[in-house]
C-alpha cells in the first residue's frame, strides 16, 4: 500500500467526485463539490449538522443520487452502479446491525451474500472479529453487546469484504468522551494497517484534527477548504474555518499602503488595499513586559475580563482600551487580574477570506 | 400515587363487565355441554360426557371441524400471498402514495360482511356476472355450476374478507424495519432479492405470523359465508353450532363442540404469541 504520509504524491486519485450537485425538493444540499480521495489516505468530511456532508457520503455509497456530477473510483464510474455494486463498504451511524444474525453471522453477511466458499467465510470471519477484539461475542446477539462493541462490530462486518473504500458516518458519536477518544486512536491505527482509504464524517473538529490525513470542510453545501490538519489550522482559507477549527480571534481591518489598522492595533501586512479580515489565533498573543513596538511584533495593553483553567494554558478574555476584545491563550498562572501589555507578531496574522461576505 | 378510590374506580367496571360478559357465559357453556336433552326436548342438568363422547364417535363433527380447518388454511394462504406483496409494496415502494394506498386497503372493512358475501354472490351465481360473461365471450354453453355453493366460493369470500386482516400486522411489522438495515445490506453487496429473503422477510415474521393467526381463525369460525355461499358441501363447523342451538334444539351438544373450538383457538393463540415472541428482536 501507499504511505498515507504523502498522499499528494499519488499519481492517479482513488476515488474523484466532480462537481456533484445535489438538493431535496428546493433546498441545495451540495452545490458543485469536486473533491478527490487517494490511495490509503484518511480523509474527513467536517460540518455542522446541515452542511450536506452525510449527503456526501450517502452519494458515494450509492444510497442518493447526485443531480449532475460524476463520481469515479478506480478508472470505473461509480455513481451509476446501485450500491450493492461498488466497493465500497460503510459504518454507519447507528451501526445498522441485522438485530436477528448473531456478531459472527453479521460479519459474514458480506462474504455470504457474495457466495464466498464457507471454510473461507470462516476464516476471514474469524480474522475481522479477532482485529476488532470481539472473537469472544461471536454467537452473541447484537442486543446483548454494548455501544462500543457494537462500532467494532460494525467496522469488522465492513472490513472483512476488503472494500476499496470504507465510509464512516459518525461512528464515534453515540459513544462516550474516554471510550470515543479511545477509538479515535484505535481507528487510525486501524486504518494504517489495513491501508485502505477511509472516508469519514464528523461534526467534531478536533476528531478531525486527530484523526485525518486531510480534512474537508464543508459549509452550507459547499468546499470551504481541503487540506491537512496542520495547513488547515495555520493556514486557514477562510473565516469560517479559522473560527470552526480551533478558537480565533477574527481582526476585521482596512489596509492601507501595506499596513492594516483594527481599532488600536496597526500591523504591517502582503495584503491589498482595502477591508480584510485577519486570524489570529489566541496562542501566538504573549504577555510582554515592554510596550514599544519593535519590528514586526504588535504590542498593546488590555484589561483582562475573565480567566479560565484550561489544564497546561489559561483562555484570558481580555479587552483592549478602545473596546477590542480578544481571546490570549496563556501558560497557566502566568497572568494576574488588572492591566496587562500583549504582543505578537505580524506573520501571525493571517489574512483570511471573509465567510460572511460570500454569497 | 393514585388513591385507592380512584383504583377501584377504574378497574371494577371493566372487571365487572368481563365477569358478566364473557367469563359468565363461558361458564354456563361448559356446564351446558355437561348436560342433556330429554326425548321431551328440555334440557336435563345431570352432568356426563355423552355429549363429548358424541363428538369422538359420529363422524360428521370432525369432518367437517376437518373440512373447515382445510378452508381457513386455504383463507389463510391466500391472504398471505396477497397481503404480504401488498403491505411490502406500501411500505417499501409506494412513496408518497402510501397513505393513499393504505386506505384504499382499510376501506373495505368499512362495507358490511353481508353486503361483501352477497356481492360475490351475484358474481358467482348461474346467472351471475361470470357466468354471464362467460357465456357471452361463448367460453362455456351452460353456467358453471361449481363457482357457487362449494367450499372454492367460500374460500374466495373469506380470502377477501380476511386479506386485509393479514394485511395490516405485516404492514406494521414492515414499517418497523429501520431503513438502515436495508441500506447495510446493499451496502454489503447484498442484491435487493438477496435483502429481503435475509433480512426483511425474516424481520417481518411476527407480523406474518400475526396475520396469518387472524386470518386462520377469523374464517375457522365464520358462518357467514358459508351459509350463504357454500352449499352442502361447504358446510363449516359453526354452521352445526348454529342449527345445534336453533332448529336442532341441542344446546349442550352445540355448547360442547363450541368448547372445543374455543380449545383449539386458544391453544392456536398461545403458539402464536410464542413463535412471535421468539421472532422478535428490538
Amino acid at each position: 500500500m501507499i504511505s498515507p504520509a504523502q498522499p499528494a504524491a499519488s499519481p492517479q486519485p482513488l476515488l474523484s467526485i466532480r462537481a456533484i450537485t445535489k438538493s431535496f425538493g428546493k433546498l441545495a444540499v451540495l452545490r458543485a463539490i469536486s473533491l478527490h480521495v487517494d490511495e490509503g489516505e484518511f480523509l474527513t468530511i467536517l460540518g455542522e449538522s446541515g452542511s450536506g456532508k452525510t449527503t456526501l457520503l450517502r452519494l458515494i455509497a450509492g444510497f442518493e443520487r447526485a443531480d449532475s456530477g460524476e463520481i469515479w473510483m478506480a478508472g470505473e464510474r461509480l455513481d451509476l452502479l446501485p450500491p450493492y455494486r461498488r466497493r465500497v463498504n460503510t459504518v454507519f451511524q447507528s451501526y445498522a446491525l441485522f438485530p436477528h444474525l448473531t456478531v459472527r453471522d453479521n460479519v459474514a453477511y458480506g462474504l455470504r451474500v457474495r457466495k464466498v466458499a464457507a471454510n473461507q467465510v470462516e476464516k476471514h470471519v474469524g480474522e475481522a472479529l479477532a482485529m476488532v477484539k470481539m472473537s469472544t461475542f461471536a454467537a452473541s446477539k447484537p442486543a446483548k453487546i454494548s455501544g462500543g462493541q457494537q462500532q467494532r462490530v460494525a467496522l469488522a462486518r465492513a472490513l472483512v469484504n476488503r472494500p476499496r473504500l470504507l465510509l464512516l458516518d459518525e461512528p464515534l458519536s453515540a459513544l462516550d468522551a474516554n471510550l470515543r477518544r479511545q477509538m479515535q486512536l484505535e481507528l487510525k491505527s486501524l486504518q494504517r494497517e489495513v491501508g485502505i482509504s477511509f472516508v469519514f464524517v464528523t461534526h467534531d473538529q478536533e476528531e478531525a484534527m486527530v484523526m485525518s490525513d486531510r480534512i474537508a470542510l464543508l459549509r452550507n453545501g459547499n468546499l470551504e477548504q481541503v487540506a491537512t490538519p496542520r495547513e488547515i489550522y495555520s493556514r486557514p482559507a477562510t473565516s469560517y474555518t479559522a473560527q470552526f477549527i480551533g478558537h480565533t480571534n477574527l481582526l476585521r481591518c482596512r489596509v492601507e499602503h501595506g499596513v492594516a489598522r483594527c481599532n488600536g492595533l496597526e500591523f504591517r501586512t502582503s495584503a491589498p488595499d482595502g477591508p480584510a479580515v485577519f486570524s489570529l489565533r489566541p496562542e501566538h498573543i504573549r504577555t510582554t513586559a515592554a510596550l514599544n513596538p519593535s519590528g514586526e511584533t504588535v504590542r498593546f495593553r488590555a484589561r483582562v475580563l475573565t480567566e479560565s483553567f484550561h489544564g497546561a494554558t489559561d483562555l484570558l478574555q481580555v479587552e483592549c482600551a478602545d473596546g477590542l476584545k480578544l481571546t490570549v491563550r496563556v501558560p497557566s498562572h502566568s497572568a494576574s487580574p488588572g492591566q496587562r501589555d500583549f504582543e505578537f507578531s505580524a506573520a501571525d496574522a493571517i489574512a483570511v477570506r471573509d465567510s460572511e461576505e460570500k454569497s | 400515587m393514585f388513591s385507592r378510590t380512584y383504583k377501584t374506580a377504574v378497574t371494577v367496571p371493566p372487571l365487572l363487565w368481563v365477569a358478566l360478559f364473557l367469563l359468565g357465559p363461558y361458564a354456563l357453556l361448559f356446564c351446558y355441554s355437561f348436560w342433556t336433552v330429554s326425548p321431551a326436548q328440555t334440557i336435563v342438568h345431570s352432568w356426563n360426557l355423552s355429549n363429548y363422547r358424541e363428538l369422538l364417535t359420529v363422524p360428521v363433527y370432525f369432518e367437517t371441524l376437518l373440512r373447515s380447518m382445510w378452508i381457513a388454511a386455504r383463507v389463510m394462504l391466500f391472504a398471505l400471498l396477497l397481503g404480504y406483496p401488498l403491505a411490502y409494496f406500501l411500505s417499501f415502494h409506494a412513496g408518497a402514495r402510501k397513505d393513499l394506498f393504505y386506505q384504499l386497503v382499510i376501506i373495505p372493512l368499512w362495507v358490511s360482511y353481508l353486503v361483501r358475501a352477497y356481492a360475490w354472490k351475484t358474481i358467482l351465481g348461474s346467472d351471475g356476472v361470470l357466468n354471464t360473461l362467460l357465456q357471452y365471450l361463448h367460453l362455456s354453453k351452460h353456467p358453471v355450476e361449481f363457482l357457487l355453493y362449494s367450499p372454492f366460493a367460500v374460500v374466495l369470500t373469506l380470502t377477501h374478507i380476511y386479506t386485509p386482516f393479514a394485511f395490516l400486522p405485516i404492514y406494521a411489522s414492515l414499517e418497523h424495519i429501520p431503513r438502515n438495515l436495508v441500506e447495510a445490506s446493499h451496502d454489503l453487496g447484498a442484491s435487493p432479492l438477496q435483502t429481503f429473503w435475509r433480512v426483511i422477510l425474516p424481520l417481518s415474521i411476527p407480523g406474518v405470523l400475526a396475520g396469518a393467526t387472524f386470518a386462520f381463525v377469523l374464517s375457522l369460525g365464520d358462518f357467514l359465508a358459508p351459509l350463504l355461499l357454500g352449499g352442502p358441501s361447504g358446510i363449516m363447523i359453526s354452521n352445526i353450532v348454529v342449527s345445534l342451538f336453533g332448529a336442532a334444539y341441542n344446546w349442550p351438544l352445540g355448547a360442547a363442540i363450541s368448547l372445543c373450538m374455543l380449545l383449539l383457538v386458544v391453544s392456536l393463540l398461545f403458539l402464536s404469541e410464542r413463535l412471535e415472541k421468539k421472532w422478535s428482536f428490538s
